[in-house]
């Protein structure tokens, strides 16, 4: 396959393909996953290699499906549910926050929960205020789930695999923006472990952490200030929960400054939390607050040129970057 | 809606309308078909955008319901709730501008196509969760019996919908407080991909309702008469107070899911034969047959209908677009308002 280009969704094909034809245990559990090949057409084609016994076609029903498949996880399975959307994974919140989450430890370490469940995310598409949102944060919010959010088309190919051998339940968020994405011949080095956070490029003049559908805009906002010389490193968190805060501290305390760039809403956003653990631990060594670059507080609406205005774009990053450093030069 | 419903029943049963309301029926589901069929090229010259679901084939069950309707009933759509919105009497233009995201739109195009909202007409979306209005839909019943308004809520959904637990908390309230509710099962067999059979163990939707207490039937969906004539006998028992009912309306969809359906699922020629038996042709032959609709009447209809059409895209290309300054307006009531 080398020279090969893989899509985004090409990339979480293969890494379900491979877990299934690896490990009987496990199995495709969500609504139109089977025959009409996936919402997002991720699971297109694999109900004709594996059968609608591994590719389960599910009604909907989604807190009772992800209930199932949480079941399903306790019995000795290796259930990946999807979700078509997160806005749709709020039907199954009850079963992810209270039983995905807590079982293991309520019982007293007794029960294992290996279960991935995967959805959407994410705005871009025009889809309105119940398809858009970015909601990965109220799932970091919660002790006992992972949650990770592949950017890259190495990530979704690698990180699902991993995912997939993990013994505690996780959350896997792919951007809408995303799945269209491609890239040459992406190999298991391009993604070491799916907990840290990576440099996707390095900079001297600030910080800029992001994850998910942002990461293109933010390379793009580094590749545009960079013309004007101001160098940014780009860091991709990956993994929204647990937090490599040892990464995004080393490269504040090496640029001395931060800027997280997030999709969700800013009110309790990652992007505060990330704020509060910079502000926490590197406080003496930053040179201008931390600043964010988040949603407008809406509900996402339709038409192009609002949601645009809604969500984090290329030259709102680029500002924000240049207002923090001339605000510094100023004073 | 405004031509309240001309059926009689006969003691044998027999349905009697009378030609006029006959050939309004007619109108308003060609109205319907042919806005939606100007949506789809619309879509492809990305005029609108999002995700666009079309009503077509389905037309006769939001007419056939809509007459048994008074304005102070109030109606609760899906994401497939175009024709729904026609046929309560929204304006073309309204609901087509709302899909270019125009100011004009009947959600200032903040919904775009699966958020149609008209209070003015009772029309309360547009919700593009999947069995999310069925609550809604009980809630504002409960506040109707709670102000002693005898008004009927009507509410539809797809067949997909009644596997999400909202569909029976929904049922169980609304018979347990006795609401003045008409539950609409739109079955066209599929929910996506889904074929019924794969999604529910009792394919017959009625009797799950009826398990809850409801009076529920099924009836033809294609029949815009038989669609009226159940419709208008349970909003009778609804506002006599006799409690909620649902009606579950067979159905077929002829397009895709959404502008972006493969139809990997379903034979084309399942497809074509739910065509020949459409509402629009069934009943359409049937006014030809008895010597009802002559030529010329029909290309009057056609030429009115294409008329009203092209209007609607004239008044959404010349609407405006929201000032982006006006991002905020609609999060939260106005001040001292
Ligand atoms: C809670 C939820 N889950 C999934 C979806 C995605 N989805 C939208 S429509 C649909 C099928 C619904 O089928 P049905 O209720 O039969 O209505 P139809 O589309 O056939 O009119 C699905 C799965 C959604 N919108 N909401």
């Amino acid at each position: 396959m080398n020279e090969q280009q893989l899509s985004y969704r090409e990339a979480l094909r293969l890494a379900i393909e491979e877990a299934m034809n690896a490990d009987e245990r496990v199995f495709l559990l969500g609504e139109d996953v089977g025959n009409y090949g996936g919402c997002y057409a991720v699971s297109k084609g694999l109900s004709e290699t594996f059968g609608p016994d591994r590719i389960v076609d599910t009604p909907l029903s989604e807190s009772g499906f992800v209930g199932a498949g949480i079941g399903a996880a306790i019995g000795g399975m290796r259930p990946i549910v999807e979700i078509m959307t997160v806005n749709f994974s709020l039907l199954a919140l009850d079963q992810i926050v209270n039983n995905a989450a807590t079982i293991r430890h309520m019982s007293g370490n007794q029960i294992s929960i290996p279960i991935v469940i995967r959805m959407a995310t994410g705005a871009g598409k025009q889809l309105a205020a119940q398809h858009s949102h970015s909601l990965e944060n109220w799932y970091a919010h919660v002790p006992g789930i992972k949650v990770l959010a592949p950017a890259t088309v190495a990530d979704a190919r690698y990180m699902l695999s991993m995912a997939l051998k993990d013994p505690n339940p996780v959350i896997f968020f792919e951007h809408v923006m995303l799945y269209n994405e491609s890239d040459i011949n992406p190999a298991p080095e391009d993604c070491p472990d799916m907990h840290s956070a990576l440099v996707r490029q390095s900079g001297e003049d600030i910080s800029l952490v992001t994850y998910g559908g942002s990461l293109p805009k933010a390379l793009e906002a580094a590749r545009q200030l960079a013309q004007q010389d101001v160098s940014v490193e780009v860091i991709d968190l990956r993994s929204l929960r647990p937090l490599d805060t040892k990464t995004i501290f080393e490269s504040v305390n090496k640029t001395h400054r931060l800027l997280v760039v997030d999709e969700g809403w800013r009110t309790g956003s990652l992007a505060g939390e990330l704020c509060a653990l910079v502000a926490e631990n590197c406080f003496w060594s930053l040179d201008a607050p931390p600043i964010r670059v988040c949603s407008e507080e809406v509900p996402i609406p339709y038409p192009k040129h609002l949601e645009d205005a809604v969500t984090p774009q290329v030259e709102k990053i680029v500002n924000a970057v240049l207002g923090l450093l001339n605000k510094e030069t100023v004073s | 809606m405004s031509q309240s419903t001309k059926i009689m029943h006969t003691e044998n049963n027999k349905i009697h309308m009378d030609i006029a309301h006959i050939k309004f029926l007619f109108k308003q589901m060609l109205r319907i078909r042919r806005f939606e069929e100007k949506c789809a090229e619309l879509y492809t010259q990305e005029k609108i955008r999002g995700f666009l679901h079309l009503y077509i084939g389905e037309e006769a069950v939001a007419v056939g319901v809509m007459q048994a309707l008074k304005p102070e009933d109030a109606v609760f759509g899906t994401y497939r709730e175009h024709g729904h919105a026609i046929a309560r009497g929204l304006s073309m233009n309204k609901v087509m501008s709302e899909m270019f995201g125009k100011i004009t739109g009947s959600s200032r195009g903040r919904g775009g196509s699966m958020h149609i909202f008209d209070v003015e007409k009772q029309f309360y979306g547009g919700n593009a969760i999947v069995a999310g209005a069925l609550p809604l839909a009980v809630g504002l019943a409960l506040a109707n019996k709670m102000q002693n308004k005898n008004n009927v809520v009507a509410c539809f959904f797809g067949e997909g919908a009644v596997a999400e637990g909202e569909f029976h908390e929904s049922l169980n309230l609304a018979k347990l407080w006795q609401l003045p509710i008409l539950f609409v099962c739109e079955n066209n067999g599929y929910a996506m991909g889904t074929a019924l059979a794969i999604s529910e163990s009792q394919q017959h939707i009625f009797r799950k309702a009826q398990s809850y207490g409801l009076a529920a039937h099924a009836v033809d969906g294609m029949n815009v008469v038989e669609v009226e004539s159940a419709a208008s006998q349970y909003c009778h028992r609804i506002r006599n107070g006799e409690g909620p009912c649902l009606l579950e309306c067979n159905t077929y969809r002829f397009r895709g899911h959404s502008m972006f359906d493969t139809q990997l699922y379903r034979d084309a020629d399942e497809v074509e034969q739910w065509k020949s038996k459409g509402p629009i042709i069934k009943l359409k032959r049937w006014l030809e047959a008895n010597g009802k609709l002559a030529a010329d009447e029909l290309s009057q209809i056609e030429d009115e209908v294409a008329d009203e059409i092209n209007q609607a895209i004239a008044f959404a290309e010349q609407s405006e677009l929201e000032d982006v300054r006006d991002l905020y307006l609609g999060v939260y009531a106005e001040e001292n308002s």
